[in-house]
């Protein structure tokens, strides 16, 4: 069927990981001295594993575009880190975190990688403890844990709502102390534009120093990459501005294959778009589901009074009010997980209900949480819980509590007190299932590449569940590469410093100073973000939230169009010689099209439904998505061929041993 | 909106730099600044004018990149925010708006508006963290219960974004704000105090070879925080260093 090895090691599922550890090479302290290494992302998982391999005594290369490696994005995650340390004693387990991600991931994710991220997930805790990370604790002085989506215990640690800038600021410091000591050399500020493969190895990268313009090169046994996801591809995302492809897409246009570029999540609760002029989406954490109620207005007349600014979402009495997700799905509300929701905001909206003067936002309203947690606090204080106002006033002040920090952050961006009117949200893109293929020890298809965090594909299938982000990119960085990566370098202990004059070398640098030099020179109109936003709109309509053959193949010839266009079109001011940031656009918007175009492709072969992928032809007679397990349980990774519309596809079928299949149901 | 932008534009570290003035207008109440000053830059490209450089990425106010000195002000006139998530709404009409970069000699000039805090980098590398290495043979992490009130302390306090505001709000030009959160956090946990003394020593150390300013108690700092960092950290760091260096051999 293919020739993709993942490697996963034989043996029962709890031990698969001891064992392979026992039984992979060791490079000696004394030689690891002699090896050379190159992250790219300093994020949670690039950042993790740049401190630890500098720990174990190899010599680290660090690269951020950032002007530190503490900015990376993993520091925006809000809510929280999964681990299966069952502290609140209600029955979680390795084997329990290990069956709710294969589910949540719609049975698209390797059943062995998923074990070994639930195995090491508490010692992740115990390391970021050690490191001084605050995490939230209760009044005995232990660590707090709360709930999540699609799941039935307690398990996710977090500190307030900024669990993912803690545990970055933990890593940073950890790769602070290797930079005071020289085991790391930090390189921010500066961008990977090519990796280079030198006999089949991948022993180097050129980068951009994007303050002096300059082209570099830089060699090392090892390459690996933990630049995170793709979901600018959209244009519109939670990603940050600077987010970007680059790094992976030219890894695989040398060799490492991307996997499963169609899985995205779309986040169901974010601050709707505004204008034309929106240049980025903000999520507001899945918690607020556990209180809030989302609806829209039953009557279509209603709907447009309330677009068009004549009616307030108070005005609208209860019995017209359709709560649509307690109505579809009964047994889990309005804590459906994020697929679920997502698609029925949509299907509202696209039926004409949405609000806001786009049309595109449903509410989500806490007047029912007011009043019973008023009432609770009336009864605890003895006050009257009939009064109506001082139940509602009692019950802001616990919800202000809870969420006060979200509630203000969306003050400031929509000018409207969410105390006093409802919420309005809608789905936006928010992380990238996908991403460049690797086996079990992190490894891609080019021997000596390695990949890492949301750039990789292997834990999250088609969908992923909330706070397991975090988890997995610590888990890389810290646990599973420093051990996986030694019985690759093991073989280079006498290798040498890999030279930089090599013919190898010659040609991705010309590459790199050529694709620079035409856009420098190119005689067009319009910016980068022009044509990014253009990008963004057909992949938002055709391949967003869902999908069809029609639209798929649409899309397609669209987004070949669209390239070709913007390489004839673009202009970009300035010079190679220093900072250039309409130049860095460029460049990640190039790839972008490229990577549009297999992302289109590889939605339209996968004619089933699962997790976030979701095909209008697939659907169950009450319109839930429907998998079908017996032609698409496998990975679908994409071999580069010169352009994207003549991309192989290779097919790792996925086995599940340790786990039974189902059709996921949350009705 | 119709507005007038007064913009410090400087090609590079080495050019004397100046103030550009850019009328705007159709601007939206409710774009973020940010946002207007991405439509500044979309007219000035199809002008086929260089666009003005600045930094940002998050856009949500918590990696710490965006960095403009607006109307005399870190962060622009709003509290508690940072610059991206200053929205144009506290603007009015007509109004005339400066934007500057951060001011400090620690802080050199890249381009325009963006400056060079690679001083809270290596800071941070003198001491900002616990000497331990990545194992997966640490101590359970109950083992070290640590009071709530602690370690609500310690998370205000690692809180910090790192952006400079406080450098650039200060007339002195001071890190205190910035160095003091770092040590607070670590000297109110457990875990940090087997190397306190050496940590504040090696940070104070640090932050006066990278010619940051002297405090002065002026409280600037504190006021412009997008995080609230309070000034009680300046306070616990003064201590801190005072037991190190009394306590010294």
């Amino acid at each position: 069927m293919s020739n993709l090895d993942a490697k996963i090691p034989e043996g029962p599922i709890a031990e698969k990981w001891t064992n392979h550890k026992n039984n992979i090479n060791l490079v000696n302290p004394a030689n690891k001295r002699l090896i050379d290494v190159i992250i790219i992302g300093t994020g949670l998982a690039g950042g993790s594993a740049a401190a630890s391999l500098a720990e174990m005594g190899y010599n680290v290369k660090a690269f951020a575009f950032q002007d530190s490696p503490r900015r990376a994005h993993s520091i925006a995650a809000q809510g929280g880190i999964n681990a299966s340390k069952n502290y609140q004693n209600d029955g979680d387990s390795d084997y329990r975190l290990f069956y709710d991600t294969v589910k949540g991931g719609d049975y698209r994710s390797r059943e062995a990688n998923v074990y070994r991220l639930a195995e090491v997930s508490g010692n992740i805790i115990d390391q970021c403890v050690a490191q001084g990370v605050p995490f939230a604790r209760d009044y005995g002085g232990l660590l707090d844990n709360r709930s999540f989506g699609g799941v039935l215990v307690s398990r996710t640690f977090y500190a307030r709502g900024q669990t993912g800038q803690q545990l970055l600021l933990g890593a940073y410091s950890a790769l602070s102390r290797q930079i005071g000591k020289g085991k790391v050399k930090m390189y921010n500020r500066h961008e990977m534009l090519d990796v280079v493969i030198v006999d089949g190895k991948a022993r180097g990268i050129i980068a951009r120093n994007l303050i002096t313009g300059e082209i570099q090169r830089h060699s090392a046994h090892a390459v690996v990459i933990a630049s995170g996801g793709y979901g600018n591809v959209f244009f519109l995302s939670t990603n940050a501005m600077g987010s970007n492809a680059t790094a992976a897409w030219k890894a695989h246009k040398r060799g490492a294959y991307f996997a499963n570029p169609c899985f995205t999540q779309i986040h169901p609760t974010c601050i709707p778009v505004s204008g034309d002029h929106q240049s980025k989406l903000t999520l507001m954490s899945e918690s607020l589901r556990n209180d809030g109620r989302i609806w829209v207005p039953l009557k279509l007349e209603d709907a447009k009074a309330i677009q068009q600014g004549n009616l307030k979402p108070t005005d609208i009495a209860e019995e017209n009010r359709d709560y649509f997700l307690e109505r579809r799905y009964p047994a889990f509300g309005n804590l459906v997980p994020r697929d679920v929701a997502s698609r029925a905001a949509k299907e509202r909206c696209d039926a004409g209900h949405g609000v806001n003067a786009t049309g595109e936002a449903v509410y989500l309203d806490f007047m029912d949480a007011f009043i019973r947690y008023g009432k609770e606090q009336a009864h605890v204080k003895g006050l009257d819980g009939e009064d109506k106002d001082l139940v509602i006033k009692l019950g802001k002040a616990v919800i202000e509590e809870k969420y006060g920090n979200l509630f203000q952050m969306y003050e400031k961006i929509i000018d409207e007190n969410p105390y006093e009117t409802p919420m309005m949200i809608y789905p936006a893109v928010h992380y990238t299932m996908g991403g460049i293929w690797v086996d079990y020890n992190l490894m891609t298809t080019v021997p000596g590449l390695y990949v890492l965090g949301e750039a990789n594909f292997s834990d999250h299938g088609a969908n992923r569940l909330g706070a397991s982000a975090l988890m997995q990119g610590l888990a890389d960085g810290y646990f599973v590469l420093p051990y996986t990566i030694g019985d690759f370098l093991a073989d280079d202990i006498r290798t040498g410093t890999i030279p930089i004059d090599s013919p190898e070398f010659d040609e991705a640098e010309k590459k790199v100073k050529d694709s620079i030099a035409t856009f420098l020179t190119n005689d067009g109109d319009n910016s980068v973000d022009h044509y990014h936003k253009l990008l963004g709109k057909i992949m938002w309509d055709k391949v967003g939230m869902a999908r069809n053959d029609k639209h798929l193949k649409e899309s397609i010839v669209e987004i070949k169009a669209l390239r070709e266009e913007f390489h004839k079109g673009v202009f970009v001011p300035g010079k190679d010689e220093g900072m250039n940031t309409e130049l860095e656009k460029a460049l990640r918007v190039s790839d972008f099209f490229e990577l549009a175009e297999l992302f289109a492709m590889d939605a339209l072969k996968r004619t089933e439904s699962c997790g976030g992928h979701y095909r209008e032809e697939s659907v169950t007679p009450e319109g839930e998505a429907l998998r079908d397990d017996e032609n698409f349980a496998y990975v679908s990774a994409w071999e580069y061929k010169g352009e994207p519309s003549e991309s192989v596809l290779h097919k790792e079928e996925l086995k599940f041993e340790f786990i039974e299949l189902k059709q996921r149901s949350y009705k | 909106m119709n507005l007038t932008l007064k913009i410090w534009r400087q090609n590079g570290p080495k050019d004397k730099g100046r103030m550009e003035t850019y009328p705007i207008s159709d601007v939206s109440p409710d774009m973020s600044f940010l946002e207007m000053l991405d439509v500044l830059n979309e007219s000035l490209v199809a002008k086929r004018e260089e666009p003005v450089a600045f930094d940002h990425d998050c856009r949500e106010g918590i990696c710490g990149t965006c960095s403009l000195h607006i109307n005399g002000e870190a962060h622009g006139p709003d509290r508690a925010i940072t610059t991206c998530q200053l929205h144009m709404r506290k603007f009015k009409e007509g109004e005339t708006i400066y934007i500057e970069p951060w001011r400090a000699k620690a802080f050199p000039v890249i381009k325009d508006l963006i400056v060079d805090r690679e001083a809270f980098e290596r800071i941070q590398q003198a001491g900002g963290f616990v000497s331990v290495n990545t194992s997966g043979n640490t101590q359970d992490a109950n083992n070290l219960p640590i009071p709530k009130v602690d370690a609500d302390l310690a998370f205000d306090a690692a809180a910090c974004i790192g952006c400079g505001a406080c450098v650039a709000t200060c007339k002195n030009a001071s890190a205190m704000l910035f160095v003091s959160a770092k040590v607070s956090q670590f000297a109110l946990l457990p875990q940090g105090k087997v190397e306190a003394k050496e940590r504040v020593l090696n940070m104070v150390h640090q932050m006066d070879l990278e010619g940051f300013g002297s405090c002065t108690n002026t409280g600037a700092c504190e006021v412009e925080c997008p995080k609230e960092i309070s000034l009680d950290n300046i306070a616990r760091l003064n201590r801190e260093y005072l037991c190190a260096t009394l306590s010294s051999e």
